[in-house]
């Protein structure tokens, strides 16, 4: 790629810049999804399946149409289009199609006059059910057969045997991504049949593909608007209420807006996969690995949604930041009744790092060396093969750098403190707090970077020179991160001209930016916004023959040639780009080949308190060195790797969806528990740069790293501090207690 | 039966039953859309209102409950275009990501440097573990106060 020298202009590339969207989200300003009104506008409610099993015997809807205020009941008869969804396979109804398959499933949908007379509406829809019984044991499932994907990797030598051998059996939890903003969107009809949905999103080009097929319109009849999104993390990659708002639109002819409650939001969006791992590491006497052996079992709930990609990056991910040729895996994630699971945070790879750092923990015990010792022999670094998939891992992986990093932060004090708000239980604490046992524990992680195996990955952006400044349109999704700065930054940087606006366009408006998931916007739209501003730069530079963009105009030689105006003198200048980053190829039948575009790494050291008696933890300090390629604004990677990191820390002692039979039983903020300001550790953090060989100034994906080995950290440090094998997160206070 | 309230010093009246929420009033009759509802469960602190002197989860509380009340949004702390040292602040450090939160955290975060203009870290975390944050891990946002309750800005 070509790279731009980077020129003096505030606010380029490399500095901490404020974001453009803070002052309204600071005073209250910005407009969320939940925030939307239109005039006449009517509200949407949502008719739940209330068993993760059943087949529905018959709905009537007559008491609900003849409430006054009530405008529009539409079920699974009234959808125009294809009747069913999905952004990997088309397997979920838009209502219940005759059977319920989870908890929550949408029945019907109301539009009403107010949100009361909606939910009332809702109530008066008569149901009869046959509840029938729920496959809610994943291994019941895979049993049967009835997979979404199996993946199955062998590289190396079956035979290959090592000299310690370490088993064991893991289990993460169904975690939340819990993001505050709940799912909300506006649809609002035009005059000529078509619509305008405001919705959140983290794809609108894939929403809208999926969106149009079952209203049975055209392409331009429909436009997706990314409306203020509220938090993602995942939720929002597939589809929840925006075919029924759209409906309910065209039925009534009026706008309609439909907020869900904290409720409907547990049981409206998937879920992280719970997962259960049986792993076999084979090492030499000095802990080198010979082989690993694992299999990998992930409840996909009951529709598909992303879950074949989860699936497959779990496997490509099954051991780690480490060197090993001889791999073998097979992994399966099947349908239950349990609540559907698709994207979240770290994507399949949250789950075997806790497992494989566990055994990296254990392998370490039984050749009697340290945990950051073992993984500093093992480490895995740019040229070498990824273990799974044999490919050579280009560009950068600055492994032992991000190692030797995180061991120079320095621990806190080894005494627990006085004060009982920085103990485990808070002032609830009862033990005293010489009892309190300290535990220090690591973990390593690695993650892919962008879509992989073969998948047409591409964003595009379009760069637009006006008299008054730059704009940069794009469709990529906004969810927080800060992908609004590194547009600006990158643009700033290139074109050298500091005003910057980011232009979130619709989806008839420019092309798909592809999913802000995968920590892949930095390196694609940011890629798409170089490009596009680079091609721009020549374009303007040319036709003046200037050597310089600046504030003012065209420069050569540092003397004004034209000033901005005279070059817009004909109007804006533009320059679209689509970018793809180096193609991946198709896994072979035993997921070999060049599958994935690029890799990260992490480390993170966990320092915990525990009350043995009551069995609480106190995380006190989780610090991390990431491996960022370049930071292209270091304050928003610091605000990503201490955000990922709670969530992390979440997953490790706190986050856990109950699900009983398909049912859940904590769909709250009351009974699902979010880490608070007095849960959350001190972090340190160091930035590794090292650049990658395709993003923006060589910058990396940095969201999903830092939710990926901090839940391991967190487990080894409670480990340290207990003695107990602790095989499953979260860890709760009955794992520790009776020490 | 109407229930006037005193919005941010300004006299609103209301004819909502009294079992609304204080929050849906504020959003959908007065058109305050700052205040989030994100649980409607008083957990997570988005609805955050100063009541009677009192901070508060404007989800909680019944608007019949409000008659003669003086009630402060976050749509208040901005005076004549300027921004409140604790809005400036959340910028300045990056507190601020998604967003959801911060109109919460922003009234919260007021109040308690009204109450103790000089907290310290614990006493800050304290003062918030009623909001939630699910996108920053919560450092930015206490870097952003422990620098307004070491100077003088509060």
């Amino acid at each position: 790629m070509t790279t731009v020298a980077t020129r003096r202009v505030v606010g380029g590339v490399g500095e901490s810049v404020r974001r453009p969207d803070g002052r309204p989200k600071v005073t209250g300003d910005f407009a969320y999804a939940s925030d939307l009104v239109a005039d006449r506008m009517l509200w949407g409610a949502t008719l739940r399946s209330p068993f993760a099993r059943a087949r529905l015997i018959s709905l009537d809807t007559a008491p609900a149409l003849a409430m006054p205020g009530v405008h529009a009941v539409l079920t699974q008869e009234d959808v125009p289009g294809l009747a069913t969804f999905g952004q990997v396979h088309q397997d979920q109804p838009v209502f219940c199609d005759g059977e319920a398959r989870y908890w929550g499933e949408p029945v019907a949908v109301v539009a009403a006059d107010d949100p009361e007379t909606a939910r009332l509406a809702v109530n008066a829809i008569v149901v009869e059910w046959d509840e029938l019984p729920p496959v809610s044991d994943p291994e019941q499932a895979a049993a049967a057969g009835d997979s979404f994907r199996d993946m199955e990797i062998r590289r190396g030598d079956p035979e290959a045997v090592g000299t310690v051998v370490i088993e064991g059996v893991y289990q993460t939890a169904t975690q939340d991504q819990a993001p505050l903003g709940p799912e909300a969107g506006l649809a609002v009809p035009d005059d000529q049949g078509g619509l305008d949905l405001y919705i959140t999103s983290q794809w609108v080009h894939v929403d809208h593909r999926q969106i149009v097929a079952c209203l049975g319109m055209a392409d331009d009849q429909v436009r997706c608007h990314p409306a203020g999104i509220g938090g993602a993390f995942g939720a929002r990659e597939d589809i929840s209420l925006h075919i029924h708002i759209a409906l309910l639109a065209l039925r009534t002819g009026r706008p309609v807006k439909m907020v869900y409650n904290r409720t409907e939001s547990f049981a409206g969006h998937v879920k992280r996969h719970p997962a259960r791992m049986w792993y076999r590491h084979e090492a030499d006497a000095d802990g080198r690995l010979v082989k690993v052996t694992a299999r990998l079992l992930l409840d996909g709930g009951a529709y598909a949604h992303t879950s074949p990609a989860v699936v497959a990056n779990a496997a490509y991910f099954t051991v780690g930041p480490y060197r090993c040729d001889n791999v073998f895996v097979e992994a399966a994630v099947v349908r239950t009744n349990n609540p559907p699971a698709g994207a979240m945070r770290g994507f399949g790879v949250v789950q075997t790092c806790f497992a494989h750092e566990s055994q990296m923990d254990r392998l370490a015990e039984a050749v009697g060396v340290g945990p950051l010792e073992l993984r500093r022999r093992n480490a895995l670094v740019a040229g070498d093969p990824l273990n799974t998939s044999g490919q050579t891992i280009e560009g950068s992986l600055p492994t032992l750098e991000v190692l030797d990093a995180l061991e120079s932060i320095p621990l806190p004090a080894e005494s627990a403190e006085d004060d009982p708000r920085r103990l485990p239980g808070g002032t609830g604490l009862t033990t005293p707090p010489s009892a309190v046992r300290r535990g220090v524990g690591y973990a390593l992680g690695l993650k892919n970077l962008a879509f992989s195996e073969a998948f047409d990955d591409y964003a595009d952006a379009r760069v637009v020179l006006t008299s008054a400044g730059v704009e940069v349109h794009t469709a990529a999704i906004e969810v927080g991160q800060g992908l609004v700065t590194v547009c600006q930054q990158i643009a700033r940087t290139v074109l050298g001209v500091e005003q910057v606006a980011v232009i979130w366009d619709d989806t008839s408006q420019i092309g798909s930016a592809g999913s802000t998931s995968a920590s892949r916007q930095t390196q694609m739209t940011g890629g798409a916004v170089h490009a596009a501003a680079v091609g721009l730069l020549e374009k303007i530079l040319a036709s003046h023959d200037g050597d310089e963009l600046t504030n003012e105009g065209v420069r050569r030689a540092d003397e004004l040639v034209a000033t901005m105006a005279e070059v817009c003198a004909e109007g804006s200048i533009e320059n679209s780009v689509r970018f793809r980053h180096p193609p991946t190829e198709e896994p072979d039948e035993f997921g070999q080949g060049a599958v994935h575009a690029g890799f990260a790494v992490a480390a993170h050291r966990a320092v915990v308190d525990v009350d043995p008696d009551l069995g609480l933890v106190r995380v006190l300090q989780v610090d991390t060195a990431q491996d960022v390629g370049k930071a292209l604004n270091p304050g928003a990677v610091v605000g990503q790797m201490e955000g990922g990191i709670l969530q992390g820390v979440g997953l490790a002692v706190m986050e856990e969806l109950v699900i009983d039979d398909g049912v859940i039983r904590n769909p709250t903020f009351t009974d699902y528990l979010l880490p608070t300001f007095l849960d959350a550790p001190d972090v340190e953090t160091r930035i590794i740069e090292d650049p990658d060989h395709w993003g923006p100034f060589g910058a990396k994906g940095i969201g999903e790293p830092p939710t990926i080995s901090s839940t391991p950290a967190v487990v080894a440090a409670i480990r340290a501090a207990t003695g107990r094998p602790l095989t499953r997160v979260p860890v709760r206070p009955e794992d520790i207690v009776g020490i | 039966m109407t229930v006037t309230i005193i919005v941010n010093g300004e006299q609103r009246a209301t004819s909502a039953a009294g079992w609304e929420s204080l929050l849906s009033v504020l959003r959908d009759e007065f058109g305050l859309r700052g205040s989030k509802d994100a649980c409607e469960q008083g957990e997570c602190g988005s609805c955050t209102v100063i009541l009677d002197g009192e901070s508060v989860c404007s989800c909680l509380v019944m608007v019949g409950d409000c008659d003669g009340a003086r009630v402060a949004t976050v749509e208040g702390l901005v005076q004549a275009d300027i921004l409140h040292a604790v809005q400036e602040a959340l910028l300045e450090a990056g507190g601020i990501q998604c967003g959801f939160c911060t109109p919460g955290f922003a009234v919260a975060g007021a109040h308690l440097l009204e109450q103790n203009p000089h907290p310290t870290e614990d006493e800050i975390k304290e003062a918030l573990a009623g909001n939630i944050c699910r996108c920053t891990g919560y450092g930015a946002i206490l870097r952003a106060f422990v620098r307004l309750a070491g100077g003088d800005e509060a």
